[in-house]
Formats: structure tokens, sequence, C-alpha cells
């Protein structure tokens, strides 16, 4: 995983709230068996008409936010369905940071492993942010990890909260399974007092 | 020790390590596998030289895209056969139990769990679906994870986690004739929103939810999730005991008498401290039609499509305009007076034996509107062959129901069980939400036999005035 620390750029403002994961990357994508490739088809269904015409007015397609690599949405962002498919497609649209009031749960830990940046600001500095996106022509947003602020050149700036083991891996690109596998000692003496059921071992008989 | 709740307990008794100033990490008993969430999770193994560290606490099987068509037909969708060998062959080089297309055993993983005696109370459980919530109804510590989470626990059986915090929704009373755990869940969302739990682990007391049978309480845990929580848990008592006895996979013996003795030991201790508590009256309660969006939509059936005014926040009145728009529906109108296209009874939500009984209960003797198209999905081979046997087969195809093969189905549309554009459908599923069951579709979520009623009908009906 690239180590994330700072990051400027476009914003693009999705202004709705509760936009699930069913949105972000319908499910007739989710048949691929790769990580990669998923970025065409990103809010697919608020994208293009049902005969692939692209829907003009969607904001991802405005003229004035193109190559946007940071989004800003309402509250509840990523709730629904589990599919990483979702972060997948956010990142190979291009997107390295989502801002928004407050996340669903599984998206944000799938954000987490796969180095997109979720931030988390209050309702009115979204709403604050969205308003200079929509009059501010190339509008951008400059994060920084390490500092854990949002600024833009126009006098914004709103500190963020992240837990100190999530932004250490986010800061260092860590490979989460290597740090628990560190742990082997602690697992292989937790297996030895909580052996498999005997039931279980008949199941491959089965 | 100072008192704890029944998440408490099982989660301090799975800790393998608390590392300072990281997560905690946290053995898992059992892992869910199905064909849609673990292609790549598999690939990261063989990409990393990692070796499947528990092949036996891991259990496969498909449901998500394959058709419900009869088992021998091939499968027309190429991809989506793509990903079915896909899971075959990881579950073959990697020695994972699996059930398969052919297997008397498939069904929805949420369903197969509890029926073989697998999912048991005090495990712990992930699987790459946000329903694992499902498997709290035995009070065991069950959530949904994504791909990377299930490569985690793949390679190393455990899950590093930021504890959670406690909420314990109460339901006093006794939910009346015509509502059902769905319209408990339901009307909880619709109380507490769709983020009202995020964060949180439910734990549902008080005496309406004691007095559920295991179907109703996994039907109630399942939608967990739809209010963002983590995971939903019921502590486990008689009813959890006689449900799991004798299940294939569930202890036998004096092994079984031991668990029982631990398992009556996981309930919330008295004066056990919750982060938030969530009062219900199972009397305020009715069967409910969601109207919109997104589950927290949700009306009682006999009101009305409610008026843009009645919303405080914009963002809310907003989203309500654009979902109205989207479900064709104009303020003020009667639920009753929506006529529905198309009716799904099934999902991890509800086609259990006793969904498919509620719903027979109501279709015995009539016949479906000529113009509704109406499917029965079980959950389950096994849950398919009970049925059968009931006869409850004949009754829902004699009334004109197709009877389909088990599978997630329309639930999502990932197989070819989809809405056309503007059909409108009365679901036993979990997720109105927009495209969810077919681009266009229009989902509105309800109990089995709010279902059954509606495909009758032919529009949305009280079942509490149904002539039995």
């Amino acid at each position: 995983m690239q180590p994330f620390r700072k990051h400027k750029g476009k914003v693009v403002p999705l202004d709705k709230v509760n936009v699930d994961t069913d949105q972000i990357i319908p499910k007739q994508f989710l048949k691929r068996i790769e990580r990669s490739g998923f970025g065409e088809f990103l809010f697919h269904n608020w994208r293009f008409e049902h005969d692939g015409k692209k829907i003009e007015d969607f904001i991802l397609h405005s003229p004035h936010h193109q190559n946007a690599t940071i989004l800003v949405a309402g509250r509840n962002f990523g709730c629904g369905s589990s599919r990483e498919h979702a972060v997948w497609a956010l990142t190979d649209y291009g997107f390295q940071v989502v801002i928004a009031p407050s996340f669903g749960d599984i998206f944000a830990n799938n954000s987490l492993k796969n180095g997109l940046l979720t931030v988390q600001l209050g309702e009115e500095q979204i709403a604050e942010i969205m308003r200079r996106a929509n009059e501010i022509p190339q509008y951008e947003l400059s994060v920084d990890l390490e500092a854990l602020r949002v600024e833009d050149a126009h006098g914004f700036s709103a500190a963020f909260a992240m837990d100190d083991f999530s932004r250490h891996c986010l800061l260092n690109g860590l490979d989460d399974i290597g740090l628990t596998l560190q742990h082997e000692r602690e697992i292989a003496s937790y297996e030895a007092n909580h052996p498999v059921p005997a039931e279980m071992k008949a199941i491959l008989a089965s | 020790m100072a008192p704890r709740t029944l998440f408490e307990k099982i989660w301090d008794a799975h800790v393998v390590a608390a590392p300072e100033g990281q997560s905690a990490l946290l053995y898992i008993d059992l892992h869910l596998v199905h064909e849609v969430t673990s292609p790549q999770a598999f690939d990261g193994l063989r990409a990393n030289g990692r070796r499947l560290r528990q092949p036996l606490r891991t259990v496969a099987t498909v449901d998500h895209n394959i058709p419900t068509t009869p088992r021998g037909l091939p499968i027309t969708d190429p991809i989506a056969a793509r990903q079915i060998e896909a899971l075959q062959k990881n579950c073959r080089e990697f020695g994972v139990p699996l059930f398969d297309m052919d297997s008397a055993e498939q069904g929805i993983v949420h369903v197969i769990g509890p029926e073989l005696g697998i999912t048991l109370p005090g495990m712990t459980i992930v699987c790459g679906d946000s329903h694992t919530s499902t498997h709290g109804a035995f009070g065991s510590l069950a959530f949904g994870i994504g791909t990377s989470e299930v490569e985690h626990v793949l390679a190393t059986q455990c899950l590093p986690q930021k504890k959670p915090k406690t909420m314990q929704v109460r339901v006093s009373g006794k939910l009346a004739d015509g509502v059902t755990a769905k319209d408990l869940a339901l009307g909880i969302i619709g109380q507490i929103g769709t983020d009202g739990a995020t964060g949180y682990v439910i734990e549902y007391a008080g005496d309406a939810v004691r007095s559920l049978s295991m179907e109703s309480r996994m039907t109630l845990c399942n939608m967990s999730i739809e209010a963002g929580a983590r995971a939903g848990m019921i502590a486990p008592d008689d009813t959890t005991f006689a449900y799991s006895k004798g299940r294939r996979f569930a202890p036998k013996g004096q092994d079984w008498e031991d668990a029982v003795a631990h398992w009556r030991t996981l309930a919330s201790d008295p004066g056990a401290r919750f982060d938030k508590v969530v009062e219900i009256d199972a009397a305020s309660l009715a069967p409910f039609v969601t109207w919109g969006t997104n589950p927290g939509m949700v009306v009682a059936v006999n009101a009305r499509v409610p008026e843009l005014t009645s919303f405080a926040q914009e963002s809310d009145r907003r989203a309500a305009e654009q979902a109205l728009a989207y479900m064709g529906l104009d303020p003020g109108t009667p639920m009753e007076a929506i006529a529905v296209d198309r009716v799904f009874i099934g999902s991890c939500t509800n086609s259990r034996i006793e969904d498919l009984r509620a719903a027979a209960r109501v279709a015995k003797g009539q016949h479906v509107n000529a113009k509704v198209r109406a499917m029965v999905v079980p959950g389950s081979q096994a849950i398919k062959r009970v049925a059968e046997q009931e006869g409850l087969h004949r009754i829902f195809l004699d009334a004109g129901f197709e009877w389909r093969e088990s599978g997630c189905s329309m639930c999502l549309g990932m197989n070819p069980d989809i809405l056309q554009p503007g059909e409108r459908c009365a679901s036993t599923s979990n997720r109105n939400f927009e495209g969810r069951q077919g681009r266009g579709g229009r989902t509105h979520l309800v109990s089995p036999m709010m279902a059954a009623a509606a495909a009758i009908t032919g529009h949305f009906t009280d079942i509490r005035n149904w002539k039995f």
C-alpha cells in the first residue's frame, strides 16, 4: 500500500446524504475477480443512461470538476453493502480522499486498507467546502494527514481527528496482515487453548 | 469484576493481543465465504505466498450470483460462472469446505450457518457481507467485512478491531398480530435512522425480543446494519438452545451440556452499562412499508407517503424529494393505494421456513393478481425440502407464485432475477436502495405476510385486516 502523507487536489462536491455502496458501484459490476478496472463503473447509474449515454449534468461530468481527486459528500457516505469494490472504484477513478460528516463503518475500514483517506468534518464545514467548490473555479483542497488538517488557498482551514493507529498505518503504508503475523506467538497460544471443534473436523467428510 | 454486557464478554474472550497504541487483535471462530467478495482475497494470499491459517474455521458456499432456475441448467452469465469457478478452485487449493451449487446444503450463507449448527452462541463470526449481523441472533458477535479483511482473516484467523460502542435496544410489550420481526426492524430504523447505530453494536432486549423465535431474531439482527450498526446481538436462551440442539455441526452429548452451561453465562449482567439505550414500545409498531430509497424511509401501511414539509432538515427534505422522484410517488398518497408489479419473498432477511409458512398462510386458496409476477425463493435447499414436505410449494404454485431454487436472488439482482426499469416490487429483502433490484426498479420493503398480501390484491394491503 502507498503511504499517505499530504495531498493537494481538485474537489468535486457530491451534495447527497446516505450515498450507499450500491450507488458507488452497482451490483452488475461486482462479478470481476480482479481488484482493478472498477473506476469506469464508479457511480455508473448516476453517470450513464440505460443506453450508455453520458448524463451530462451529473457532477462528476461537470467541466469544472474534471480530474478531481477529492470527493466531498453528505453524511453516512458509503453505508450499506460491505463491497470493497466501492473503494476500488473510487481509487481507480482517481480519488485519494473522501470528506464527509460521517461514513459507513465497513466502508471506512475498507478505505483504510486501500490507502483511501476518509476525513470526517462537521456538517457546516462540509457545507462551506461545497459552497466554495461550486463557486470557485478549479477549487482545490490540501489534506495533511501528519498535521490532521484540511485547508484551501482562500482561508478555509479545519482540523480533523483520526485514531493514532489508523493514521500510523496510512502514513507508513503498512500491510496490516504483516503486523498481525508479528503476533504469531500469541495467536498460536490462543489456538492451543481453543482447538477447532471436533464437529468441524467432520465437515470435510461431508 | 464489574458487570459486563453480552458483547463485552464475547469481545474479552477473543482478544488475542492488545498491543499498546494499536487496535486489539480479535480471534475469529468462524469465517463464512462466498463467491463475490473472496476471489481477490485468495489472490492476495497467493501473491504474498501466505497459507490459509484455519481451513476448518472457514466455510464457503455460493449464493450471490447463482441462478434460481433448476440446478441442472447451465449458468448463462459467463462472468458469474467465472466467479463461481474461482471459488471452487480456491476452496480446492486451500482446503476450504464448500457447499457448492449441487450440494443438498447449499443456501444463502447467513441461512445455512445457523441451520447446519455451524453458527453457535458466543462465537466471533465474520463474512465478506454486511448482513453477517444475522448470526448475532444466537448471541454471537458477527459482522461484515471487506475483501482486504477477508484476506486478513484467511491469513491470520484474526482481525485488528477498534472496540465499538454498545447500544441496547429495549423492546417492551408484545408485537400485535400481523406485526413481525421485520416490522420491528423497520420501526427501529425509522426511529433512529440509517446511521443511528453507526459505531455501535446493538443488543436487542426486552419482552418482545425474548418472545421471538430464532427465525424472527435472525430477521431482526440481519437488519442491524441498515441502522449502521457493526453488529446486532440477542443473548442466548432456551429458544436458542432448542434451535441449535442436534444440528449437524453443533456439539453432541456431554459437549453440548457443557456448551449450554457456558452459553447461559453470556447474557449481559444486571447493571451492565451501555453507551446508549433506545426504548421501543411494541404496541407502537404496525406492519411497515418503505416509501423511499433507504430502509429508514418507512411508514405504517395504513399511513401515507410523507409530505416534504414534514422533514426538519434541508438535506433530509432534499433526499426525500429525490427518493420520491425515483420511486415515482407523490406526497400524501395512501400507501394502500400503491400498486405493485412484482413480489419477491426471499433473501437472508426473510427466506426461512417460518417466513414461508407465514406467506403461505396468506396465499392459501388465493390467487396472485393478474398484473403481478410473484416469486418465492427459499433461503436454502434444506428449507426448500421442508417447505415441500409441508406442501407449502403447492400452496404457492396453485396461487400463481413461482417456486425457485435457493440463493440471494432478487435481493440484490446479481443473477438473472431483476426488476425492469420502473417496475415496483414488494420485497421481503433488506435494502430499497436505488437500482438494488435492477436499474430503475422501485423496491418497497415489507414482511413476508405483507408481500404475499400485496401479490394477491395487487397493492399494499394491511395484513391486520386480512381474512385468513
